[in-house]
């Protein structure tokens, strides 16, 4: 059966025991992302610290391909800066297209979301933690390191 | 207990032809969303193009006049489908657009009149004034939902809503809802959501003793109940081909002559008028009044051949058959363990759209379980937020039936649910 490649026991792993879902009470910045065909939701909050890494912390409701990829982003980019979690936004999008081949040092756990890609309508489900942490992020203030500010109406499409 | 042939109505589906996911059986349940399509509408639609293509109502050469007499024959025939006249049907791009040509020729009579712009004898009815009343349910599909808000926020009116019961029927014990303010009481024949079948009769009597318009959303009960919109007494109905086993592109705004007269036009353009000059305008009389453009001519042909190809069956033997998968479809439901109906449990006064949740999964998930077993289910929220959160879900699975389900589809549902369970070890 093809769905095991897409509800991989470690998905079904993080869906099941999401790491740090629960809203931190300092934030810089809160998105509100929501999935409008299906429903899934995520709440998301970011502060940005001294360092420019931001501390990430949300709140979800959603199918299990949304929680347990929200519970990985929340694995893979909280603590981390602007151009790091970006470039792990983008890497998951290009594997979601299946442009390029998982890489485990960006994704961690989230390259086993690859299977994902074999069902589109699941794809947006994937997607939608992290593009709430970009829009969040940039909400926040993100610079890149390069030091350019970065403008958010580029993140709209998940609204 | 009637019985429909199934075997012998999938043979004119030509999707049933194919297989799905590892070379299954399709089982559609999702006719709720929208039908799938005979070859007879197919036909019709490509005959249409191979002999007869012309832009209707305009030019005077062969094609144009047979172009002209199909587009206006399957006018009459799917006038006849709901009782009505030929000249009360308005073609539109779908039910949703039907419901914006009421909401905006609301809109269009209130800004006309506040500039004194002339306007339609009788369209007093569609002005609104600051504090006036739209009403509609809280298990509206957003078509019937949204426009109403829209209206209300360029006009001032206000817009209040039908709650619901538990078992998912209007509450109509608030009175007060329906009172000299209303303008127009806007309700579904059949949610798409829950499958109530609402008691048109009852709000027919309260709008009526207050003055109100009635428009109501058909989407959900043309294509699989017999409807008589003289009997009905609503003012207004809408629906789309694209349910009812015709083509996409195509919907039908039904409403009374003398309410259609009043309504100022919607979209306009060419054809819809009567005499053009730099300086100003008058308007045909309806149907015509509110077809801008080139009508989609093909696609309401292939809307009559369905039409047709409901009337060979007969609506009685649809709505009976639909009765008998609905009954058996909520008996498998109900033994699940962990599994609620959203909506009425029995099947009495209900349509064939169950929507269902299960403990501890997520419809998506569920709908992909039953996808992989080849079984097409619609997941979400349905086009009804509201209803969803009256209900305390935040998304649904759905399973609609139609003409070409038989308890064998039933079946494959259920044991497809079992699976899930079994999958995500719920
Ligand atoms: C009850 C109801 N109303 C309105 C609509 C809108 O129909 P359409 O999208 O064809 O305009 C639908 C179907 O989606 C429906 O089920």
């Amino acid at each position: 059966m093809k769905l095991e490649n897409m509800y991989q026991e470690i998905i079904l792993d993080h869906y099941k025991r999401p790491h740090g879902k629960g809203l931190a009470e300092q934030f810089d910045s809160e998105v509100h992302h929501v999935n409008p065909t299906c429903g899934d939701e995520i709440t998301l909050r970011v502060s940005r610290g001294e360092d420019g890494n931001f501390v990430v912390s949300y709140d979800s409701l959603g199918c299990s391909i949304s929680q347990a990829s929200a519970s990985i982003m929340f694995d893979q980019i909280n603590q981390h800066d602007f151009d790091s979690g970006a470039a792990a936004v983008d890497h998951l999008v290009s594997m979601l297209q299946r442009s390029v081949e998982p890489d485990e040092d960006i994704l961690g756990d989230g390259i086993a979301l690859a299977g994902v890609a074999q069902y589109p309508a699941r794809v947006k489900c994937a997607l939608l933690a992290w593009m709430a942490w970009k829009d969040a992020a940039i909400q926040a203030g993100a610079e890149s390191l390069s030091g350019t500010k970065i403008s958010s109406d580029s993140n709209k499409e998940q609204n | 207990m009637a019985t429909l042939d199934v075997a012998a109505i999938k043979a004119d589906f030509p999707i049933f032809k194919r297989t799905v996911r590892n070379d299954q059986r399709l089982v559609y349940l999702d006719s709720g969303a929208t039908s799938q399509k005979p070859f007879q509408v197919l036909d019709a639609e490509r005959n249409f193009y191979e002999n007869h293509n012309a832009a209707v109502h305009r030019g005077a050469h062969l094609l144009a006049e047979e172009a002209t007499d199909a587009f206006e024959h399957a006018r009459a025939n799917i006038a006849g489908f709901i009782g009505a006249q030929p000249e009360e049907i308005v073609f539109t791009k779908n039910a949703t657009e039907a419901i914006n040509l009421i909401s905006y020729s609301f809109l269009n009579a209130t800004l006309k009149s506040m500039r004194g712009a002339e306007l339609p004898k009788g369209a007093e009815r569609f002005v609104l004034a600051e504090g006036d009343e739209i009403l509609v349910s809280e298990m509206e599909h957003h078509a019937n939902l949204v426009p109403w808000q829209e209206l209300c926020e360029k006009t001032g009116a206000v817009l209040r809503w039908i709650g619901l019961t538990e078992e998912g029927r209007l509450d109509l014990s608030d009175t007060g809802l329906f009172n000299p303010r209303t303008k127009i009481v806007a309700v579904t024949h059949q949610s798409n959501l829950l499958g109530t079948v609402n008691d048109v009769a009852a709000i027919v009597k309260l709008a009526k003793s207050c003055g109100a318009l009635v428009f109501l959303d058909a989407c959900q009960s043309v294509p699989h109940m017999p409807v008589d919109v003289v009997s009905l007494g609503v003012d207004f109905i809408a629906w789309s081909g694209h349910k009812m086993l015709g083509p996409l592109g195509i919907g039908c705004l039904w409403g009374k002559s003398e309410v259609l007269s009043a309504m100022p036009p919607f979209i306009s353009g060419g054809s819809m008028i009567e005499v053009v000059s730099m300086e100003r305008t008058t308007f045909a009389v309806p149907p015509k009044r509110f077809e801008a453009g080139v009508p989609m001519a093909a696609q309401a042909v292939g809307m009559s051949a369905a039409v047709d190809y409901l009337n060979a069956i007969g609506m009685d033997q649809v709505a009976a058959h639909e009765h008998m998968l609905t009954q058996a479809a909520l008996a498998g439901l109900s033994d699940i363990p962990g599994l609620r109906v959203i909506g009425p449990e029995s099947s009495v006064d209900r349509g064939s759209a169950i929507s269902f949740v299960l403990e501890g999964l997520h419809p998506h998930d569920v709908g992909q379980v039953l996808d992989e077993s080849g079984i097409a289910v619609r997941v979400g929220q349905h086009c009804a937020k509201p209803a969803c959160l009256r209900f305390g879900v935040q998304a649904t699975t759905r399973a609609t039936f139609y003409i070409y389900n038989d308890l064998e589809d039933v079946d494959a549902l259920v044991a497809g649910i079992y699976s899930a369970k079994k999958f995500f070890g719920v």
